[in-house]
């Protein structure tokens, strides 16, 4: 009796052990997808988009969803395995550095052919390593509503001065209208990409097109121009400057919603969360004083790159390519990017998305403004972004000039020194 | 029964050495080699021999929070020892409510150190704003008596739970003896009750120690390194190293100071246990 209870026993402590090492596999005979998806937000409907595919040919395609802010530390876990995903995504050259050994060169791919050009694909020495297939933009959401109350139109604002100018007259009259100028600028977290990544991205933008590109090396030409919008966002806002740091994304949607703020500096991805107010926003281009600011667009471009594993199978590889090129050429697969998920997709089979924010978009874009592209995927790394967001933060709190040239030190020389320490 | 323990002891040895095998032998080896390497998946290293050591002494961010734990570390295992001590004496003389006031010193221990780093983060963040300082994301002195008097408020009611477990076990004779020769509570508490208890002392100070080192969850929640990275200690500086950065030369890197984390850990946790207890009085 006592055996078999030992026996038992050890059995059942055997189990424990194995059981979390089983299931979940997948047949290897047969050519399948298995795709890391990047977000979160749309994880249904790839979910759904798989399914039509299985059910129209056969292959079996896995969708897996990481945790916001998790990708990385998936894809690291998941490609170790030894059915690794087929497709994954980065976040553009610098995401591109981690992954390059295992990105397949999409050269003479169908799916290659559709896209709409190579500014949308990640192209290093003559090879195709990812292709964009989400297009998103941002700039700064007004609500006109608001605007018109404090006497103004979005007409008014052409311009990085007429920005300022009505700003700063509605936080003047700020306890008599009940609003403040510009929501929270929260350097939490959940918030402060929007700064230090979005922001600076249009002073890099400016200098790329008037000093021209040396990897490695920015000069910091247009820094004053980052400080002086960054003083506008923070001295005319809901909140004491000093706050900023413990504000999160959240309290400047809130603000929004409750017609606390008229300026709110975002994207179109944003537009489901002001879903409630959408009505009365619009979006205009985000004005920083630098170059022919009248014919000035909003900004355009995209972080989110599809790349195949080039690990993987050839059989595996072929699947995905033909998974690939069917989401954008078939009548399902369009239907579920540009509908389902209201993704821009670059890609010749696109449809017009429903979003209000990209709408106005195009329509900027056919009335023959400028785009500012999206040039943030070249900043050399999360540190930089960090280290200059800290330094804003820092800055808002007390806003001396001391402070502001740890700004512009952590952005030039941190960008040197961060451009060494990922490229060696 | 000892025949049979013997017998029988491989078999239920087994599971949990499979377990312990699987869950740890193996990773820490797999681990051990992989600081000798540049990677981006485990499966597909690429062995540099002992460069990422090499790097691990130029890189000032992983001296400096080395520091930081450090100076952690000491102020905390005094604070939590001493504080924990104290309650435990208090509680262990008989007064009206002792098992309420136990359960509520317990209490914080059962919470998450993310849930609570948290909490402390919007507490102490409210009084820095009352008080007209910067706030915790600007602030490395906040941050670092922030994490001191979160971690204490959440180990003061563990430590003190095994301190009580040691003080009743002094026995009744001695405190008596003690009393008949005409010794005054400070005399008994520091020449009777304290080398009695040096047990606990070891075991608490041992668990302090580590914690204090190990401590991840609550530095990440309340403070995550900012600002500038002065509030960082070594796990989490690790954990930036591997997970924060892009490029395989960051992979082997995190890994190798993981290694020597792993080995400092263990030699200072060895060195404090030989040290107290060379104390320990046998009964």
């Amino acid at each position: 009796m006592k055996k078999l209870l030992a026996l038992i026993l050890a059995m059942a402590c055997m189990l424990t052990v194995f059981t979390a090492c089983g299931g979940g596999e997948v047949e290897a005979d047969t050519p399948s997808v298995y795709y890391l998806n990047f977000k979160p937000e749309q994880d249904a409907q790839w979910q759904a988009l798989a399914k039509a595919y299985t059910d129209e040919t056969g292959v079996p395609v896995t969708v897996v969803t990481a945790a916001s802010g998790e990708y990385e530390t998936t894809l690291m876990a998941e490609m170790g395995k030894s059915d690794a995903p087929t497709l994954f995504q980065v976040n553009g050259p610098v995401g591109l550095a981690n992954w390059k050994d295992y990105c397949y060169d999409f050269s003479g791919s169908e799916v290659y052919g559709q896209l709409l050009g190579d500014d949308f694909a990640l192209v290093e020495d003559g090879k195709v390593y990812g292709l964009a297939y989400v297009i998103e933009t941002y700039g700064i959401i007004a609500n006109t509503k608001l605007l018109d109350k404090a006497g103004y139109t979005v007409e008014d604002i052409k311009s990085f001065a007429d920005l300022k100018k009505v700003a700063e007259d509605i936080q003047a009259r700020k306890d008599e209208l009940g609003f403040a100028a510009f929501s929270s600028a929260g350097m939490d977290g959940s918030s402060d990409w929007r700064f230090k990544t979005h922001l600076a991205n249009l002073p890099l933008t400016f200098e790329y097109q008037t000093e021209g590109i040396t990897p490695g090396t920015i000069k910091g030409t247009y820094l004053d121009n980052y400080r002086n919008i960054w003083d506008l966002y923070i001295n005319n806002s809901t909140c004491d400057p000093a706050e900023l740091s413990a504000k999160t994304g959240n309290d400047a949607v809130t603000e929004m919603i409750d017609g606390k703020a008229v300026f709110y500096q975002n994207g179109t991805w944003a537009a489901g969360d002001l879903a409630a107010i959408i009505d009365d926003l619009t979006m205009i281009p985000l004005y920083i004083g630098v170059g022919d600011e009248a014919n000035q667009g909003l900004c355009t471009g995209s972080e989110n790159y599809w790349c195949v594993n080039s690990q993987a199978s050839q059989e595996d590889i072929d699947a995905t390519l033909a998974f690939l090129n069917w989401c954008v050429t078939s009548d399902t697969g369009i239907n579920g990017m540009c509908k389902e998920m209201g993704f821009v997709i670059p890609f010749a089979k696109a449809l017009p998305a429903d979003n209000k924010f990209v709408k106005e978009a195009d329509a900027m874009i056919a009335a023959g403004k400028a785009s500012i592209g999206w040039n943030f995927p070249t900043m050399p790394s999360e540190e930089w972004k960090n280290m200059v967001g800290q330094a804003l933060t820092t800055y808002a709190a007390d806003q001396t000039d001391d402070n502001w040239n740890v700004v512009v030190k952590n952005f030039v020389d941190g960008w040197a020194a961060e451009y060494k320490l990922a490229n060696g | 029964m000892e025949k049979a323990l013997k017998k029988y002891g491989p078999i239920f040895v087994l599971p949990t050495l499979l377990a312990f095998t699987i869950g740890f032998i193996i990773p820490f080896i797999e681990g051990l080699y992989l600081s000798f390497c540049q990677f981006t998946t485990v499966k597909n290293a690429k062995f540099v021999g002992l460069s990422n050591y090499q790097s691990i002494l130029a890189d000032e961010q992983f001296i400096s929070a080395f520091g930081f734990t450090v100076s952690y570390a000491v102020v905390s295992i005094v604070v939590i020892n001493v504080i924990a001590l104290g309650l435990a004496l208090l509680l262990t003389r008989e007064l009206k409510g002792t098992n309420i006031f136990r359960t509520v010193f317990f209490m914080p221990n059962l919470i998450g150190g993310i849930v609570l780093g948290y909490i402390w983060q919007i507490l102490i963040n409210c009084v820095l704003s009352i008080v007209g300082q910067p706030l915790l994301a600007l602030n490395s002195q906040a941050g670092y008596w922030g994490l001191i008097i979160l971690t204490a408020w959440q180990q003061i009611g563990y430590m003190m739970i095994i301190y009580i477990a040691g003080l009743q076990n002094v026995p009744d004779d001695l405190i008596e003896a003690a009393a008949i020769d005409g010794a005054n509570a400070w005399q008994t508490f520091w020449k009777v009750k304290l080398p009695m208890i040096m047990s606990s002392i070891t075991v608490c100070v041992f668990l302090t120690l580590t914690n204090s080192f190990k401590l991840f969850d609550q530095n990440l929640a309340l403070t995550a390194g900012d600002p500038a990275h002065s509030t960082e200690m070594l796990a989490l500086n690790i954990y930036q190293t591997f997970y924060s950065r892009a490029g395989m030369q960051w992979k082997g890197f995190g890994q190798a100071k993981a290694v020597l984390f792993c080995i400092l850990v263990v030699v200072i946790s060895f060195a404090q246990l030989r040290a107290t207890r060379s104390k320990e009085v046998q009964r």
